[in-house]
Formats: structure tokens, C-alpha cells, sequence
């Protein structure tokens, strides 16, 4: 399906748009998406050919350091959502 | 050449640009920073400086490694603040930028206390101006609480001072250490350690700062996030080397601010909210005080001075460009400002300690040292802080400015002298980054520190990487909470709103009571008045004047009763 459409799509444009700027073709979006993604797996996967040196019991174990960075980061911005609802006021708040 | 005091350079430097104009005065103020390092360079630790006021000596000049360290970083950090702010008509501006950088030296190479506590005020006076030269209400607002912190601070600095004077007969800026503050030489010691605290923006003293930094010209905030917390950071190391109670307060500071970045829409803001969050791990590293930890914290001084001064100019650029500095009026800027764009990420990798840029060197010294003296809980919490500070300077600060949505503004690139101010801050970004045995070889102790380890540029890597996937994640399943127009309250809400209203809820609620018992009071007060002039006004009864016909009728009529009283 979603092929067709695409082809469709093709058809109807045959020239390929011109993009003035880098991140205005979506394409080079999910590159970078997607590129993130492959380093990310990749380090992940490294875990296992590097000696860690292992000052902290916690620190040696398997992918600690990518599991953390990404659990303290989605917490971070989770907390902060909710702090926003208790915090947030008028732009002019001390002004008034 | 004979040295002389390298605050008085720029002292001299900053009357002669007041009154020189033009190319003339660009020349003398990029000719200051350079002698002034030059002067540096001929400070050696047997240079002393003294000045005598009637019966006590100030000691200018006293040079340790320590303050060498701090005086290169100082005039690196105003010769770029320097060129990024030589296009500047305001005359104002760059004679307060010149001094505020001459006293941030002055403290620096203060050998007493004293001498520590003038330029303490100094700082506070020359810098609040560059906070009211951002001409707006808002901005006036800002610089007036700024300057009442600042010189609240000084008064708690000179009071402590003056106790430990009284109580232990010397002035010496040199390890001082808490002490029990139910005792009263204890107590002195506590004020000098808060007057250092509000300066270097401990938890609940520290918003000064994001009140008053986003608030100044695109070019005063890089002068400003330069020196008055890195003087702080610079005493406490001085003085406070050591002090348990540092390393937990640097914890709450490298965690707290990152929550408040996140939700924050003024981007200088965030930025200021992400310095508080640096200088925690700076005050940590203090705390622990071992060689390795003061190392970590002064080289992270040095390293962040410069990319959160390149941090600063490239929002600086954009706010002077666009007119706009808040996150939901932003976006889609790398189409106009490629370069800029560019400048600001080197300085994201740097603040966010990727490998091969500066704070990896630096902020990781601090990490291990915690772990080695068994700060377990502090560690996992500046690794927090550490994945957080990448997702708000790292990614936030550059996504929202010049990516993101594109928000329709097209204007020019940044004017040339920015460009080259940004381009050395992250020559030196990288450098320090790649090459860190130049800033190791400054450092107060030797270094027995490898930051280039398979395992921890590994394990830095995975925290950065899988920090930004997360940010990935949250943004295309769209949990991240967008950027909106709109203040967070933080802690100078108690000032800033409790107080005011209280103090007129006071005011509407007891001015009429008091006018009431006031009113009543001088009712009661006018009819005594009235009372005693019925009696004795000229018309009044006592006041009545009776003819002696009347006299001599009633003395005859005494007379007749007391012969017939005799009669009978």
C-alpha cells in the first residue's frame, strides 16, 4: 500500500523538489535520526569488547553508563512536565 | 619591566576607552587584556604589591598558582568579551565591562581580606550597570535586586572578616575552614562562607543570576557569566578547600537548576539556570578537596568560563539579529546563521564533556574524586546532572534556537567580530578538549589524571548518546513539553512576590486600625482641650472677672451671719 503510494506520489512530481537548506528535505531528518540510532547501538554493543576499569560495583555492570543516560534523561523531562504545571505562570507575573 | 597590580591595567584601560572614541578606543581595549597577560607572565610568586592606608597594609598582589591561573583565564576571558563586543557604540558599556573585569583580577590577587572585600564591592558596582544597560523596566527591576544581593553580600563578607579580625588578629585570604557558629569567631566564619555562597549562587541564593543575566545586552552577559561566580568558586577554594557540607551543596546545585532549564523559554535564561548546574560540580569538587578534586574544579572553572562564554555569545548573536530570545520565537535560525549555528554546537559538545572537547578533560577529575572518597549518591547524582546538562545546554539551546520548527525569521549572519570572538572561544574548547595537558600543567597540584581512556571515553559516550535518544524518542512520540511563553517561579518568588504582597496586605489591612486608634486618640486628646477651655477661656468660669461691689456684698453678708451665729 504504502508503496503504491509512494509511486504515486513519484509520478506526480517527477522532478525532485530542490531544497534550499539542509534539514528542509525530510529525507536527511530520518538520516540523522536514524544515524543517531546506529551510534547509539553501536556503543551500546561495545560494552562487551571494552575493559571497563570499575571504580563503583554499579559502574561494571552491562550497559549501566546508556541505561542511566537514557532513564535520567526521560525522568529529567517527565519531572519537569509536571513541575512546569506547579510552576509556570503569565510572562508579566512580576510585574503586575 | 617592573609588574604592577593587573587590576590597574584595567582600570587605566577603562579611562582611556571613556574617553577615547572609534577605532581608537577598539585598539586600547583589545591592547589591555594582552598587557595585562603579558604582566601576568612577569608575576612571579615572589612579587608582592602592597598599598599602606593610614595604619594597615593592603596586600594588592600576592601570586600563587592558583591566582596565576585565574589571572590567564581572566584576561582570555575579557579579550574575548572584548572582541565580541567591539561593534558597541555605548561608551558606558565597555568602560563598566573594563572595570568589572579589573576587579574580578583584584580579587583574584587579593593577599588579605580586605583588599578581598573591596573589589568583592567592586564587582558588584561595575557589573549591576551592564545589567541596567539592557534599557528595559524589566531590566532596571533586575539590576536594582541584583545590586541589593550583591552588596548584602559584601556587608556579610566584611562582617565576618571583621570577627575573625577581632577574634583571631589576622586579615590572611587563606584557608579558613567552618567553624562552630555558636561560638563567635565559628559565627565569622559562617558569614564569610554565605557571602561567598550568594556570589557563587548556592541553592536558594542564587537568583540573582537568572534575574539578572537574561536580562542585560547581548554582549553584557558574556562579560558577566565570565567572573562574578568564578571569584566565588576562586575563594572557596581559597578558603574553604575541603568543607564537607560543599560537596552536598554542589550536588543539589549541579541537580536542582537542570529541572527549571528544561521548562525554561528564555534561552539565556536556560543558560543561566545550566551555569548554576556547572558551578555545582565546581563546589563539589571543592568540597571533597583532595589534589584531584580541586584539580577538576579549577580546570572546569577555566573550561567552562569559555564554552559557557562561547554558549552566551552565539545566543548573544541571535538576540542581537533577531530581537528575540525566547524558545517559542525561535527556531530554524541554521538557514540564516550557518556559522553561528555551528559555534553554539561546538560550545554544547564542550559544556555536555564529549570526547575530545573541553569538559571531558575536566568535569570527569570531579566525577572519579567522589567516587574515590566514597560519595556515592553525590557521584550517581552528578551523572544525572551530567546526562541533564546535555539535554539542556547540549541539545535544548541549540534544537530550539537554530533547528526545530522553522519559525519564518531570516536574517543576517553574525556581525564579524562576533564570529571571530566565537571561533577562538572554540579553538580553545577544542583544544583543552583534545590536547588538556597545557591546562593540566597550570594547575594548582600535579596531575595524575588520564582523561583518554578506552573506558571512559566509552562510557561517556553511551550517557551522551543514549541521553540524546531520549531525546529523540520523547520528541517524536511527542511527550516533550513544548516551548511556551511564560515565567517558572523559583525561590525570589519570596521576594519578588511573597513579600511585596505581604508587606501590602499588611499595610491595607492594619492601616485602618491604625487609623482608627490614631483618629480615636486625638478625638479623646481635642475634648480634653475643649474640656480645660470651657473652664479657663476668656469667657470660661474661671477666667471671670468679678467687681468688688460684689466683693464687699458678700464679705458683708459673712460678717451678718457670723453676728447672728454669736447672737444666738
Amino acid at each position: 500500500m504504502t508503496d503504491k503510494k509512494k509511486t504515486k506520489a513519484r509520478k506526480k512530481a517527477p522532478k525532485a523538489p530542490v531544497y534550499e537548506h539542509l534539514f528542509d528535505n525530510p529525507l536527511n531528518v530520518k538520516r540523522t535520526i536514524y544515524a543517531l540510532f546506529a551510534v547509539s547501538g553501536i556503543l551500546f554493543v561495545l560494552d562487551f569488547f571494552v575493559d571497563r576499569h570499575v571504580d563503583h560495583p554499579w559502574e561494571g555492570m552491562f550497559g549501566f553508563y546508556a541505561i542511566y543516560g537514557f532513564v535520567a534523561c526521560v525522568v529529567l523531562v517527565l519531572v519537569a512536565k509536571e513541575l512546569r504545571k506547579l510552576l509556570m505562570r503569565g510572562e508579566d507575573y512580576y510585574d503586575e | 619591566m617592573n609588574s604592577i597590580a593587573p587590576f590597574l591595567i584595567f582600570y587605566i584601560g577603562a579611562l582611556a576607552a571613556g574617553l577615547t572614541r572609534g577605532p581608537v578606543r577598539s585598539a586600547v581595549m583589545l591592547a589591555v587584556p594582552l598587557i595585562g597577560a603579558y604582566n601576568v607572565y612577569t608575576l612571579t610568586p615572589d612579587v608582592g604589591i602592597s598599598f599602606a592606608i593610614f595604619d594597615y597594609t593592603l596586600d594588592l598582589v600576592a601570586v600563587d598558582r592558583l591566582s596565576t591561573l585565574f589571572g590567564y583565564l581572566f584576561h582570555l576571558a575579557a579579550f574575548l568579551a572584548v572582541i565580541f563586543s567591539l561593534h558597541v557604540k555605548d561608551t558606558g558599556q565597555h568602560v563598566s565591562g573594563m572595570l568589572y573585569a579589573g576587579s574580578a583580577l583584584g580579587a583574584v590577587y587579593a593577599g588579605d581580606m580586605i583588599t578581598l572585600f573591596l573589589f568583592w564591592e567592586m564587582l558588584a558596582v561595575t557589573s549591576a550597570y551592564l545589567v541596567l544597560a539592557g534599557n528595559t523596566k524589566r531590566a532596571q527591576g533586575a539590576a536594582m535586586r541584583y545590586l541589593l544581593v550583591q552588596v548584602l553580600s559584601g556587608v556579610m563578607l566584611l562582617a565576618g572578616v571583621l570577627i575573625r579580625f577581632h577574634v583571631t588578629d589576622t586579615t590572611a585570604f587563606g584557608p579558613i575552614g567552618l567553624g562552630d557558629p555558636a561560638t563567635l569567631g565559628g559565627f565569622g566564619t559562617w558569614l564569610i562562607f554565605i557571602a561567598f555562597g550568594i556570589k557563587c549562587a548556592f541553592p536558594l541564593l542564587h537568583n540573582w543570576l537568572t534575574d539578572a543575566y537574561p536580562e542585560s545586552t547581548p554582549t553584557g552577559t558574556v562579560f558577566l557569566s565570565a567572573f562574578t561566580t568564578k571569584v566565588a568558586v576562586y575563594a572557596l577554594a581559597r578558603s574553604y578547600a575541603g568543607t564537607e557540607i560543599l560537596v552536598y551543596i554542589g550536588a543539589t546545585m549541579a541537580m536542582f537548576p537542570i529541572f527549571f532549564a528544561v521548562i525554561e523559554n528564555d534561552l539565556r535564561r536556560v543558560l543561566g539556570y545550566s551555569l548554576i548546574n556547572q558551578v555545582g560540580f565546581m563546589v563539589v569538587g571543592i568540597g571533597i578537596g583532595t589534589n584531584l578534586a580541586i584539580n577538576g574544579a579549577i580546570s572546569h572553572a577555566f573550561n567552562d568560563v569559555i564554552f559557557k562564554g562561547l554558549l552566551f555569545m552565539s545566543m548573544g548573536a541571535v538576540l542581537y539579529r533577531t530581537g528575540k530570545m525566547n524558545g517559542s520565537d525561535l527556531g530554524g535560525l541554521y538557514r540564516s546563521m550557518p556559522k553561528t549555528t555551528v559555534l553554539c554546537i561546538v560550545g554544547a559538545a564542550s559544556i555536555s564533556a564529549f570526547p575530545l572537547f573541553s569538559g571531558f578533560v575536566s568535569k570527569s577529575m570531579v566525577m572519579v574524586a567522589a567516587l574515590e572518597e566514597g560519595h556515592t549518591t553525590v557521584w550517581l547524582a552528578l551523572l544525572f546532572a551530567s546526562a541533564g546538562v546535555f539535554h539542556h545546554a547540549g541539545i535544548k539551546i541549540p534544537f530550539f534556537a537554530f533547528f526545530a520548527h522553522d519559525s519564518g525569521i531570516r536574517c543576517k549572519e553574525a556581525p564579524t567580530n562576533m564570529l571571530i570572538a566565537m571561533t577562538l572561544a572554540a579553538i580553545i574548547c577544542i583544544f583543552n578538549g583534545s590536547y588538556p595537558w597545557v591546562l593540566y600543567s597550570m594547575l594548582p597540584f600535579p596531575v595524575d589524571y588520564a582523561p583518554y581512556t578506552a573506558a571512559h571515553v566509552l562510557t561517556q559516550s553511551q550517557l551522551l548518546f543514549f541521553s540524546a535518544l531520549a531525546f529523540c524518542v520523547l520528541k517524536l512520540t511527542g511527550l516533550y513539553p513544548p516551548e511556551l511563553p511564560g515565567i517558572n517561579i523559583d525561590a525570589e518568588w519570596s521576594y519578588r512576590r511573597f513579600l511585596p504582597r505581604t508587606t501590602a496586605w499588611l499595610v491595607r489591612t492594619f492601616a485602618p486600625v491604625d487609623r482608627a486608634i490614631r483618629q480615636g486618640f486625638l478625638g479623646k486628646v481635642g475634648s480634653i482641650i475643649n474640656a480645660v477651655f470651657q473652664y479657663t477661656s476668656p469667657k470660661g468660669a474661671l477666667a471671670r472677672t468679678i467687681t468688688a461691689g460684689n466683693m464687699v456684698f458678700w464679705a458683708i453678708t459673712m460678717l451678718v451671719v457670723y453676728l447672728v451665729m454669736y447672737l444666738i
